[in-house]
């Protein structure tokens, strides 16, 4: 049976970015469909009704959700190919921690570099700096965050690149100055295929920014 | 394959239903531990050595591995000892117990706790949004003894210790019934389908002194 891989996304999307990059790695042929987040699709609504949000992988006509989720679906379908996440129960549990961990900090700080003024943005650039030096202690000297092969973590985190520019911008500081293993780690994941062919454009993702702005001052 | 033996300490809170639901996994496996109790809110030395990133319970120690965050501790657990699985094999199905999983323990408690603490917009209009939530659980468990089948799984330790014997408390305290047997009957089936099970019944807190323990709570959270 011919697999068909569906991935229902949005193309500056964080998350999304995580799914694209796993599907690449393992040479999976996907269907990529661009979602109005304005005007969700009925196949969007119908796949995930509960969150009605994209990324949605869906696979032979059944959908999973959540990025890390997907990520993690994708290596244990397609343990084949390049794998993704280790097969030791430990080192597998340590690569989900760090996993969770960005997926718990990153994107509500992140939205505050653009989203915030004053005294909440600068508290904000505060705690995301130091999240991001915790996540920078963690790789430490190694090329990637599993050692020499790139994997989950390298995933997880590798999404958010194409909006540090915008963060930068916005938040008016350089992450490179704070963070510098980081971006030097940032650039290494670029040169592969996969994660260049997925990543958002960062001067478009800049371009966007006045319009959210304009879209959270009506909710 | 992960080695099985070694000591396994547990660092929890009989409160808790992130570390209840362990001892329910290491329970339904019979891996013997050994049981450390945190005196929360105040954290030992210990707790924050073992988990200085968050600084919460669970955190379980087999050997020389370290693992905190109850949904990576249970994986872990089912990876390395493998009888009574908790996880499905199939990958699709596990997809769907992570899903859930991360539903109950972000939505569930954010409506059946937070919201209805707070309840900004009234207390009627936090019970109506939960029953919302609630309602893909209930469709989730329609036509099944457990989320897991026919046995408990990943999902019914994740929602089993957070939903009755947690949420149900602090509602009694509130004297509100949110999920009531007429609007969620198989919830409520599945309620009762989980107190026959040993490693789960032997996890359940004692009743007054968690509605008491949960009332607590609510008020420091009311305050924060």
């Amino acid at each position: 049976m011919v697999d068909e891989v569906i991935l229902l996304d949005y193309w500056p999307g964080m998350f999304g970015v995580r799914t694209r990059i796993a599907l690449e790695e393992k040479n999976i042929k996907f269907d990529y469909r661009e979602q109005d987040l304005c005007n969700k699709s009925a196949l969007l609504l119908e796949m995930n009704p509960v969150h009605k949000k994209i990324p949605v992988l869906i696979h032979n006509g059944k959908p999973v959700c959540e990025s890390l989720i997907q990520v993690e679906y994708i290596d244990e379908t397609w343990p084949m190919e390049y794998p993704l996440l280790p097969s030791d129960p430990y080192q597998r549990a340590h690569a989900r921690f760090w996993g969770d961990f960005i997926d718990k900090m990153l994107p509500g700080l992140g939205k505050l570099m653009w989203g915030a003024k004053g005294v909440e943005q600068e508290l904000g650039k505060k705690e995301f700096i130091e999240m991001l030096k915790t996540v920078e202690f963690e790789l430490g000297d190694k090329t990637y965050f599993g050692g020499e092969t790139f994997g989950y973590v390298d995933i997880a985190l590798i999404g958010f690149y194409g909006w540090f520019d915008a963060f930068e911008k916005y938040g008016n500081f350089s992450i490179e100055a704070e963070c510098p293993t980081i971006i030097a780690w940032a650039k290494r994941c670029v040169k592969r295929d996969s994660v260049a062919k997925s990543l958002p454009d960062s001067e478009k993702v800049i371009e966007l920014i006045p319009e959210l702005k304009k879209k959270k001052r009506v909710e | 394959m992960a080695e099985k033996e070694g000591k396994i300490k547990l660092l929890g809170c009989w409160a808790s239903p992130f570390s209840r639901r362990v001892e329910m996994a290491l329970k339904l496996k019979g891996i013997p531990y050994e049981y450390l109790e945190e005196a929360l809110p105040n954290k030992s030395p210990l707790l924050l050595e073992l988990n200085p990133i968050h600084k919460k319970v669970p955190v379980l120690v087999h050997n020389d591995k370290i693992l905190p965050e109850s949904h990576l501790i249970l994986e872990y657990i089912d990876q390395t000892w493998s009888n009574n699985p908790i996880l499905p094999q199939d990958p699709y199905e596990k997809a769907m117990a992570r899903f859930w999983a991360k539903f109950i323990d972000e939505q569930i408690l954010t409506v059946g706790f937070r919201s209805l603490v707070k309840a900004e917009k009234g207390r009627e209009v936090a019970i109506e949004e939960a029953r919302e939530k609630f309602a893909f659980l209930e469709k989730e468990v329609t036509g099944k003894d457990f989320f897991g089948g026919k046995t408990i799984g990943f999902v019914d330790m994740v929602a089993g210790s957070i939903i009755p014997f947690c949420l149900a408390r602090l509602w009694e305290g509130m004297i509100i019934d949110v999920i009531p047997e007429d609007e969620f009957p198989e919830l409520n089936r599945w309620i009762k389908n989980l107190k026959d099970i040993d490693c789960v019944r032997e996890c359940i807190p004692h009743r007054e002194k968690q509605i008491e323990h949960m009332m607590k709570v609510s008020e420091r959270y009311k305050l924060a």
